[in-house]
């Protein structure tokens, strides 16, 4: 069971993995996400389901490594499988279906904005996208956006390739020289998306954001996972993961992400010391 | 000689060797100790004990055959009518029900039967070996969704009667709040587990990793070739007090500190991956099991001070009597008639405190139970820097939402009459996701009700 088919380096810290998950990529829909768990006293953890496809039965996840269960996640190899692995989960994107729409992605958010962006250009809809990270070697999944974009713009915070700065920047480029969007899909870290939604904001241009709060069950059970959107407290497990953006207290989002901080690092020192995590 | 008029006691772990581990509190009775209270039971003709018991459990026989020394053969009585007896042992509120129409009740306290239960259940699960029989198969394919008292009840009672069943449970363990909401020290998930293995020995498959109206719907078990399907989805979902500072950093809802510290066993990070906030003074608003539960795991995870804040008075708290008597004797704090008004928090965003309201008790209301008010002038702060939210759950809409055809009151719960048939047909559902959060027998007596109409209707196919 979710035997992983085939592992890719898309750089140091960022991995690809696509997955037999027949059930999984049965419903899928761009916009979802999945719980996993790689050992026996692991912890669940989200990844955004990066693609699927029925046919094979296959999901494809990407994602980085930031701490203890993305470390052991990137230590298994093609034949092995994942412990447990539930979903989809989490409302899929409400994608328009003509137009022009800016598909903005930061860091590994790339992963979680790719479904939808294929979703828009096979719709019909032009996909101007805008891409950055750290480092140009940081900078991946570039060749299969480009097979879903119309236009597109890479960016680096140190310039080593492309625009010179954030992707929000890019965007307020574009913006200034008269590019016309009909929504603004953004995703990646969260003071990326916040910096967006700023660029956005004055010209009430709907900005379309997918949150990654911290999640136990992704069921709808716990409230680990909500957020304040609007006036309101929302689950994002369940009603998200993607909020207008400009309705979202990005401030608090932050800060609840930090909730672990000191223990995850705890975690991963615990582990490495018991060697549980080889270096190969 | 004449008889007691007391029951016998329950060894315990002592008190302050407990709020250090996650240790069993209750310690069970020697043999001894069960013979002892087994021979105060009358063997009354018309047991009352057995109408107060949701599965009508075969009381005066068991007892019988403890007093025969015969412990495995009354684990075994017990099987026939309870299939999680280890665990009805250990939580069932007894005193409301099987104790509390014991005969010996009327002149002095009533027999222990939930704690010979518990002994008979552990005797027949430790000597008892394998008790797998061969069973005729009978055509006919039953889904149950979710794996908690409810579903693990009708699963075992149709796999008896011979009818192929499997069981769909979303997260990555069987048990429901068995195993993600009630602790270690009062149900050791062991015990939980070796329960689940024997009803799967019936024959019973079991789907993890399966969220019945996301990775599959009720149409397509009915594509797949089910026949029928039970619902036992419990009732999951948190409620909030909708009160400002909620959504501090150090907030939990009741669910979310539990399942990390069951479920997820934060209680040994880091050898266990998930993390909690243990916090040094821990206010657990609420006063039912979850409460109980979620205060005395705070206490065991280091916090000094760990304290109920309830709004009505101790008389209405709903938790079984034997909790609160444990958490007192644990040196849990008790703020009654106390309701939060708001929680406070620092400049980082951390809960530093909850501004709270004395109440007075008014009117009855609706439940029949009177009102608290609040006394106007009398707020004040209470220092916290953990605040956990138990304060009930509801039904969880994921199934009636994506299902045509499935009733459910306004407060989500699903309607079905009294043998659980829901609105759709072939589909039945039982346990708190029809009642709301009630209790473990009760769940397992849906199941049982259930498991009966469902036998009858494949028979009719
Ligand atoms: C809906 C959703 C989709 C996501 N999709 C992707 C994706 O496609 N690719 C990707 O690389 N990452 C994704 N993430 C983030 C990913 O879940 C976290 O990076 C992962 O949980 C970190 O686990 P860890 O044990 O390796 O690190 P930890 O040591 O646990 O944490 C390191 C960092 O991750 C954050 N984090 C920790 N636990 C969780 C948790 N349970 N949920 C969310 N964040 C957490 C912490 O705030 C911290 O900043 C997604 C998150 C959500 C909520
Ligand atoms: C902390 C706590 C302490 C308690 N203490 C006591 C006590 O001492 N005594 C007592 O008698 N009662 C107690 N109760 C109440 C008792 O546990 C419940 O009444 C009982 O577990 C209800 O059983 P159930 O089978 O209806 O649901 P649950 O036990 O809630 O099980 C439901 C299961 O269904 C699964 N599920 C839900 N939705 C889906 C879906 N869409 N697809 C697949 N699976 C799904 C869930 O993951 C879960 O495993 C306590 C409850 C809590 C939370
Ligand atoms: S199952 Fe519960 S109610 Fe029934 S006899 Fe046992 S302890 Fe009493
Ligand atoms: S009512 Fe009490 S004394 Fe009578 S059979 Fe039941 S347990 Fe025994
Ligand atoms: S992750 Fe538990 S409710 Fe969203």
């Amino acid at each position: 069971m979710y035997r992983i088919r085939k592992r890719q380096d898309l750089s140091d810290i960022i991995k690809l993995l696509v997955v037999d998950a027949p059930l999984i990529a049965e419903k899928a829909e761009p916009g979802q996400f999945i719980i996993l768990r790689v050992r026996d006293q692991g912890e669940r953890i989200p990844l955004t389901i990066a693609d699927f496809d029925r046919e094979k039965g296959q999901i494809t996840l990407v994602f980085q490594i930031v701490g203890l269960t993305t470390e052991l996640l990137a230590q298994l190899e093609e034949g092995d499988s994942l412990l447990d692995l539930v979903g989809p989960l989490g409302q899929p994107a409400h994608l328009p279906e003509s137009g022009r729409v800016a598909c903005i992605a930061g860091g590994v958010g790339v992963a979680p904005l790719y479904p939808k962006a294929k979703a828009l250009y096979q719709a019909g809809v032009e996909v101007i996208t805008i891409i950055g990270a750290r480092d140009k070697g940081l900078l991946v999944m570039t060749d299969m956006m480009d097979a879903v974009s119309t236009q597109m713009h890479l960016c680096t915070d140190d310039g080593s390739l492309g625009y010179h700065g954030f992707v929000s920047g890019r965007l307020q480029e574009l913006l200034d020289a008269g590019e016309q969007f009909d929504e603004v899909v953004a995703i990646g870290p969260l003071p990326m998306m916040r910096a967006t939604v700023e660029v956005t904001r004055p010209l009430g241009l709907k900005t379309w954001v997918s949150l990654n709060p911290i999640m136990v069950d992704g069921t709808g059970m716990c409230g680990a996972c909500r957020v304040s959107v609007g006036d309101k407290t929302q689950f994002a497990c369940v009603d998200g993961p993607m909020f207008d953006g400009h309705l979202v207290d990005f401030a608090e989002a932050m800060r609840r992400n930090q909730m672990y901080l000191p223990e995850e690092e705890k975690s991963l020192h615990h582990c490495r010391c018991r060697g549980g995590i080889s270096h190969a | 000689m004449p008889k007691r008029t007391e029951r016998l006691p329950m060894p315990t772990q002592p008190a302050d060797e407990r709020i250090e581990n996650f240790e069993e509190v209750n310690l069970g009775f020697t043999a001894d100790l069960a013979q002892a209270e087994a021979k105060r039971c009358i063997q009354c003709k018309k047991p009352k004990c057995v109408e107060g018991c949701p599965v009508n459990v075969k009381i005066p026989e068991f007892i019988a055959q403890i007093v025969e020394g015969e412990y495995v053969e009354a684990g075994r009585i017990l099987k026939e009518t309870n299939n999680l007896p280890a665990i009805c042992g250990r939580v069932c509120p007894q005193e409301e029900q099987c104790e509390k129409l014991c005969i010996l009740g009327k002149r002095g306290e009533p027999v222990a039967i939930g704690r010979l239960e518990r002994f008979a259940a552990d005797c027949e699960r430790e000597q008892g070996g394998d008790m797998t029989v061969e069973r005729p198969s009978r055509p006919g394919k039953v889904a149950i969704v979710g794996s908690g008292p409810a579903g693990l009840t009708c699963a075992a009672d149709l796999a008896i009667r011979g009818f192929d069943v499997t069981m769909f449970e979303a997260l990555h363990a069987p048990g429901g709040v068995l195993m993600y909401g009630i602790p270690e020290f009062r149900l050791p998930k062991q015990i939980v587990q070796t329960e689940v293995n024997y009803v799967l020995s019936l024959g019973v498959t079991l789907e993890k990793n399966v969220i019945i109206g996301r990775t599959l719907t009720i149409d397509d078990l009915f594509k797949q070739g089910f026949q029928a399907v039970f619902l036992g989805t419990g009732a999951g979902l948190p409620k909030f007090m909708n009160i400002p500072g909620e959504n501090l950093n150090g907030v939990y809802s009741a669910n979310e500190w539990l399942t990390r510290v069951n479920l997820m066993k934060a209680y040994d990070f880091p050898c266990w991956d998930t993390p909690v906030k243990p916090g040094s003074r821990v206010a657990v608003v609420g006063g039912g099991n979850v409460a109980m539960d979620a205060v005395r795991c705070a206490r065991r995870l280091g916090a000094e001070k760990a304290s109920i804040v309830y709004r009505r008075s101790r008389q209405e708290m709903p938790a079984r009597a034997e909790e609160v008597e444990h958490a007192e004797h644990e040196g849990i704090e008790f703020h009654m008639l106390t309701n939060p008004l708001r929680v406070l928090g620092d400049d980082k965003g951390w809960v530093t405190g909850m501004e709270c309201i004395r109440m007075e008790l008014g009117e009855p209301d609706a439940s029949g139970r009177r009102r608290p008010v609040p006394i106007e002038g009398s707020e004040f702060i209470m220092p916290v820097d953990i605040a956990v939210m138990a304060l009930g759950t509801s039904p969880n809409p994921i199934v009636a939402t994506t299902t045509t055809g499935l009733d459910t009151e306004r407060w989500g719960g699903l309607i079905a009459d009294e043998t659980g048939l829901t609105s759709r047909p072939g589909v039945w559902a039982g346990g708190d996701a029809v009642t709301g959060a009630a209790t473990v027998i009760e769940a397992m007596g849906a199941g049982k009700k259930a498991a009966e109409a469902i036998a009858c209707y494949l028979e009719t196919l």
